[in-house]
């Protein structure tokens, strides 16, 4: 353990092998959503994931935005357990008949001010479950959606990016 | 009455290459077959519903043969929950979706039909739903028993699903899952639908297993059409699939090891897993090679470094991996949470024929791959680790060693890659004839059923998620745990939801 905790400070954060490009649009990304953020909420902006009925190929790369590569609590997004606590419910799948309710009273528990993010093509429009007996047919089917981020799954990168815009609309108001 | 075990008479090579006969049975072999099966001498692969009646896909552990049964019907069949713990859900679900009934069935409560589809059976007679009742929980009486709902939104980001704790202190002293909030209808979309869609379908049912699913369907599609798949094609999925497999199996090392408040090997885990995913990405265009897989062969090609990204992939994997093994085998805090916690019995694992590291981690060490074997694994060398320790522990350990086994597969795979086309077209007609498949993704053995349609279409599909075997043995796992350690036992089976409820 000693040596993998020293290796981890002398390392650095971690390299980009992939690429440059990818690299410094998360860096861009970064500082604008730091900007956004406070001035909306001040420093950070709590995230309550709600999966109404996906696939779980959309949480694959949800949590995928936790790892060290995109680590976006560098940026004050965190993700919280409780929709109590949260500022934007992120939303997943379909949504199935049998998650209406669940996905309505978090909304409800959610306090004001609040904000829908619809990820993914299912939580878009029902994606290719659309038409079914048991999906309402996306998130916007049952409650205002402030953003949509299209992909199937969206890419973390694009997760991030979404987010960034829905701060920026925010604070033009 | 044929002895039912010679009803059990298809080899793999049968499976994998022709369409599956349908044999219709009555009522006496239908039960003959449900006790032989109560009796353990037969597996039950997987139960479902089509407009033709019920089917019961087995195999006879012995000698690895399967076979298909169809009890024809359109309201009712003799139970075979009744004889063998592990068809009661799929029963269940059947009567949900179809609205045919399992005749002395032990449990007639409703499981997919939450109440709130709007119509009862569906694909079935389609009645328009009635006031349902609250679900009735099974009972738990006693002195000092509290219970403890959980879900179905979960604290972590997770799949939905409905966990009932009855506790005495901390000590769990019964879990009882509900399921069914991801369903989504996938039977009754796969029905008529083009088999370009139907794939797509396949590898959405469960997203961390998009691969294997596409795969079985695949198989399915082919073995109906009784065609032959190019080389190369084959040996490009076994690269998927043991890359799919690589991630999944990386990220729930990690996360199971989070779950005892172990961060570090999460973090460390957690690089390894995106690795593999990048390098997919360049490698086949998309992080989880979603549609890549279609029946007649694959997408695309590698692209032309695409075997030397992988191969650094490999060994970056290689040189970082022995040392979080390491860690995790050095951290007596850690093993002290997972040694011992969650054990599951090798006989309960048997008895539901439970697939993946859940079915390896308790002795029953069957594996699709070596099982039923299916082109390129027929060619290749690999060993299917097996325990019958049954904790989480063994769970992680089953993980740790079938990472090292897809490193070697990948690695061959590499070195023997045949040149030639992806891709051969699927002939046409067929309609009416049946395929099987049967594919082993990380967490098991996927089972595909489908009937051909006319033009290019499919009648009808079924897919079964290994999770429907594994998740009651969850709940028998939990008993006598404390609910502190759910979240790691549950992480350990890491069933799937949108897999089990379609
Ligand atoms: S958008 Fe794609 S990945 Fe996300 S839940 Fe739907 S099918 Fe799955």
């Amino acid at each position: 353990m000693r040596r993998l905790l020293l290796e981890g400070l002398l390392r650095g954060p971690l390299g980009e092998p992939l690429a440059r490009e990818e690299a410094a649009e998360r860096d861009a990304l970064g500082s604008k959503l730091v900007r956004a953020t406070r001035h909306v909420l001040g420093r950070s902006l709590s995230i309550r994931e709600v999966d109404a009925g996906s696939c779980n190929g959309c949480e694959l790369e949800i949590n995928a935005l936790s790892n060290a590569f995109y680590d976006l609590e560098r940026f004050g997004l965190r993700f919280v357990a409780s929709p109590r606590h949260a500022d934007v419910l992120l939303v997943t799948g379909p949504v199935t008949r049998n998650m209406a309710e669940a996905l309505q009273r978090a909304y409800d528990a959610t306090p004001a001010p609040k904000w829908v993010v619809a990820a993914g093509d299912c939580a878009i429009d029902g994606g290719c479950f659309a038409g079914s007996y048991a999906v309402q047919g996306g998130v916007s089917a049952v409650m205002h959606v402030d953003l949509k981020i299209p992909g199937c799954p969206p890419r973390p990168s694009a997760l991030l990016r979404g987010l960034v815009e829905l701060m920026e609309g925010r604070s033009n108001d | 009455m044929a002895d039912i075990l010679e009803c059990i008479d298809l080899s793999s090579a049968d499976v994998r290459s022709a369409p599956i006969p349908e044999r219709a049975v009555g009522l006496m072999e239908w039960v003959a077959a449900a006790e032989a099966l109560g009796r353990d001498t037969v597996e039950l692969m997987g139960l479902w519903a089509s407009r033709r009646g019920v089917h019961m896909a087995l195999r006879r552990p012995g000698t690895g043969r399967l076979g298909l049964l169809t009890y024809p019907t359109d309201s009712s069949f003799p139970s075979v929950g009744r004889h063998h713990a592990a068809a009661q859900r799929p029963e269940r679900a059947i009567r949900d979706i179809y609205g045919f009934v399992a005749e002395g069935a032990p449990d007639l409560r409703p499981w997919l039909d939450h109440g709130r589809l709007g119509v009862h059976h569906p694909p079935g007679t389609a009645t328009p739903v009635m006031e349902m009742p609250a679900y009735d929980f099974l009972p738990a009486e006693g002195e000092s028993l509290h219970q403890v709902p959980v879900g179905p939104i979960h604290a972590g980001i997770i799949e939905p699903g409905h966990f009932r704790f009855t506790a005495q202190g901390e000590t769990v002293v019964r879990l009882e899952e509900r399921l069914g909030y991801a369903h989504k209808g996938i039977g009754s979309l796969l029905r008529g639908a083009p088999i370009a869609r139907g794939t797509m379908l396949a590898g959405r049912t469960s997203g961390d297993s998009t691969v294997a699913y596409a795969w079985a369907f695949s198989q399915a599609v082919e073995a109906a059409h009784g065609m032959t798949v190019p080389d190369r094609a084959l040996w490009l999925r076994g690269l998927m699939a043991e890359l799919e497999r690589l991630a999944n199996h990386l990220g729930d090392i990690g996360a199971i090891c989070n779950d005892a408040a172990f961060a570090m090997m999460h973090a460390h885990c957690g690089v390894l897993r995106e690795r593999v995913l990048r390098a997919a990405d360049a490698v086949f265009g998309h992080r989880l090679m979603q549609d890549m897989i279609r029946p007649g062969g694959v997408a695309r090609d590698l692209r032309a470094d695409g075997a030397a990204l992988v191969s650094d992939l490999l060994g970056d994997i290689r040189a970082r991996f022995g040392a979080l093994v390491r860690l995790y085998d050095n951290s007596p805090s850690l093993l002290d949470r997972t040694v011992g916690t969650g054990r599951l019995s090798p006989d309960l694992a048997a008895r539901f024929a439970a697939g993946g590291f859940v079915g390896r981690a308790s002795g029953r060490a069957f594996d699709a791959r070596r099982g039923l074997p299916y082109g390129p694994y027929d060619r290749l060398a690999f060993d299917v680790p097996c325990r019958s320790d049954g904790d989480v522990n063994a769970r992680i350990w089953i993980r740790i060693e079938e990472v090292r086994q897809s490193l070697a597969l990948v690695e061959q795979i590499l070195d023997s890659l045949p040149a030639g086309p992806v891709f051969a077209d699927l002939p046409e007609g067929g309609s009416g004839a049946m395929g099987l498949g049967l594919v082993e993704g990380f967490r098991g053995d996927i089972l595909a059923w489908i009937e051909i349609g006319p033009e290019g279409t499919i009648a009808e599909g079924y897919l079964r998620d290994p999770s429907w075997f594994q998740w009651p043995l969850l709940e028998a796992a939990i008993e006598g745990n404390i609910i502190a350690d759910f979240p790691l036992c549950n992480k350990s089976f890491n069933c799937s939801y949108s897999g089990h409820d379609l």
